[in-house]
């Protein structure tokens, strides 16, 4: 059987007015229900440009953005925040609130302009909350919580928009090695539990590598290779990209990249 | 609890605002007095009406430009009702509606250019052209403004300076009425506004993946929240600091969330502003003091105390 098609880029250009190339070339991207792909490469190689043509904040020059079937931009904000969960990369600290709160504002699209919250939102709150292992976090203030405990409830907020898809930028950045393992276990389950389609921005290759079933490499906007990571990470395509020396090794099955020292230790 | 507390401090402040007053009038005759049905009740009514506006609008702004420090007149507002109020007093236009009308139309004029700065090259209503482009409008209104007033004869001068300082002294009926009638639409959108708002504390691009329409949002609250100060500018001059002090009390004491933020901003604001109003009146009797020259006296300590919050938190 095969899987909903959630999320299609064919290829995509895309360019900011005033830039002197442009930011994405020709990317192409097809995002299934039940599948987990991650978006890797180098600082300014055009990943969170993907991610904002994807969602209908940058309207392609050449190319389709498609989710469920219809144009990105053709999607409102708050149809579009029913389909689609996002971790932005930066947000501003909200004010002082307890984490409960937090996450019902996952229900936004969901609330009619008058009326109130209805048993159904607080129903899909506690769910979220649950779903991220965060249930005892739920009356905690939000400036009480470590880095990596911020993140899964940035992820339930997400998940209390009911979305098909998820969408993360960079979410394991500056989270310590217990908590990015735990981020990266939580996406694979809930891709794999719920069905849900995820789309990472990670500079982990690594882990990329492992719980990803699909990545896509970009250099300088272009796609450098896509498929799944066996194919994708081989030594020529990454020393290319990443500009540095690597050696691939397995692990498990899954091409694992270890960047190499240009001067040998003296012995 | 809270609720209770400040219904009861507006309704003590309406009663003490049409009890006291240079002239005595004795308890038994308040409900039958001319001098309470024709000056001070429309007067309480009216700084009341204006307070709450003021204070609305100052949270609006302050979530639009996401910034703690903003105020209703910092976008050029003050200094655009500030010309047109000089030029219907040097120019002595007629008729009793002449000078809130040429302020009016002086803080509209002025809106406009900054809002339509704030759109130059795709940016969006973007919080720093919005300030920047305040503040350029705000001075060059000034400019023009000193330009008439220096050639101006010395009562009309008097005349301009103390407006810019506002007042309640031309309160009526007809005012209040005018107020009534012209508040409704801008609250009711900022109202329908407060949940997305709360949504734009997070960033811009947070807030549209949660699905508020960020770009529209941006336009409908700049221009209801500066109508609304247009209007309380016109028909009670530049009074400051009821704006940005109202707000931040707001929140200590109500939280974050607009739904709240707005009713209470609404009533601390009409509640401050009417006990200033009839400090205004009543210290100096028989004459009266600017009431934008009281608010300035209890807003710079209270203000003065917010930024040292900020600082130390």
């Amino acid at each position: 059987m095969d899987r909903e098609l959630i999320l299609a880029l064919s290829g995509v250009t895309c360019r900011y007015s005033g830039a002197p190339r442009d930011s994405l070339q020709g990317v192409s991207l097809e995002v299934r229900a039940g599948e987990f792909h991650a978006v890797l490469g180098p600082n300014g190689s055009g990943k969170t440009t993907l991610v904002r043509a994807a969602l209908g904040l940058v309207r392609p020059a050449v190319g389709r953005a498609e989710i469920v079937g219809r144009p990105a931009s053709a999607w409102s904000r708050r149809d579009l925040a029913r389909v689609v969960g996002v971790l932005p990369q930066r947000e501003d600290n909200l004010f002082p609130q307890r984490v409960r709160e937090t996450v019902l504002l996952g229900r936004y699209p969901y609330l009619s302009l008058l009326g109130g919250v209805r048993a159904a939102d607080r129903a899909a709150v506690e769910r979220a909350l649950v779903a991220c292992d965060a249930a005892d976090l739920a009356d905690r203030w939000l400036w009480t919580l470590s880095g990596g405990e911020y993140q899964r409830i940035r992820l339930a907020r997400a998940l209390a928009q009911e979305p098909r898809l998820l969408v993360l930028d960079e979410p394991t950045a500056s989270l310590d090695l217990r908590h990015e393992m735990e981020l990266f276990e939580l996406v694979r389950a809930l891709v794999d539990g719920q069905g849900l389609a995820a789309l990472m921005i990670t500079h982990h290759v690594n882990l990329a590598a492992r719980f990803a079933d699909r990545v896509l490499l970009l250099a300088e906007g272009r796609p450098a290779g896509a498929g799944s990571p066996g194919d994708v990470l081989t030594r020529e395509t990454a020393e290319r990209v990443f500009a540095w020396p690597v050696s691939i090794a397995p692990f498990e099955g899954r091409p694992q990249m270890i960047p190499l020292r240009l001067r040998k230790e003296a012995p | 609890m809270k609720y209770v507390l400040l219904a009861v401090a507006a309704v003590a402040t309406l009663a003490a605002a049409v009890l006291l007053g240079p002239a005595d009038v004795p308890l038994r005759d308040v409900l039958g007095s001319p001098i309470v049905w024709q000056l001070r009740l429309p007067r309480a009514v009216l700084a009341f009406l204006v307070g709450g506006a003021l204070g609305v609008s100052g949270v609006a702004l302050q979530a639009l430009v996401r910034n703690p420090l903003a105020d209703p007149f910092l976008l050029g507002l003050s200094g655009g009702a500030g010309l047109g109020a000089v030029v219907a007093i040097a120019f002595d236009l007629p008729g009793p509606w002449a000078l809130p009308l040429a302020a009016f139309v002086g803080a509209v004029s002025a809106m406009a250019l900054v809002y339509r700065l704030g759109l130059i090259g795709g940016a969006e209503l973007d919080p720093r052209i919005l300030l920047l482009g305040g503040v350029a409008v705000g001075a060059f209104a000034a400019a023009i403004t000193t330009a008439i007033v220096s050639l101006a004869e010395a009562t009309e001068l008097r005349n301009a300076f103390l407006w810019l300082w506002g007042g309640f002294s031309g309160a009526s009926w007809t005012t209040v009425l005018v107020i009534l009638v012209y508040a409704p639409l801008p609250l009711a959108v900022l109202a329908a506004a407060a949940r997305p708002l709360d949504l734009l504390a997070l960033g811009e691009e947070p807030a549209q993946y949660l699905g508020a329409d960020v770009r529209r949002l941006k336009r409908l609250v700049y221009l209801a929240a500066s109508l609304l100060t247009a209007a309380a500018v016109a028909v009670a001059g530049v009074i400051g600091f009821v704006g940005l002090i109202v707000p931040h009390l707001c929140r200590l004491v109500w939280g974050r969330l607009h739904r709240a933020l707005f009713p209470t901003a609404f009533l601390v604001g009409g509640t401050l502003l009417a006990a200033a109003d009839t400090l205004a009146r009543t210290v100096v009797a028989p004459r009266e003091l600017p009431v934008g020259i009281v608010t300035a006296l209890l807003g710079v300590p209270v203000f003065a105390f917010l930024l040292r919050r900020w600082t130390v938190s």
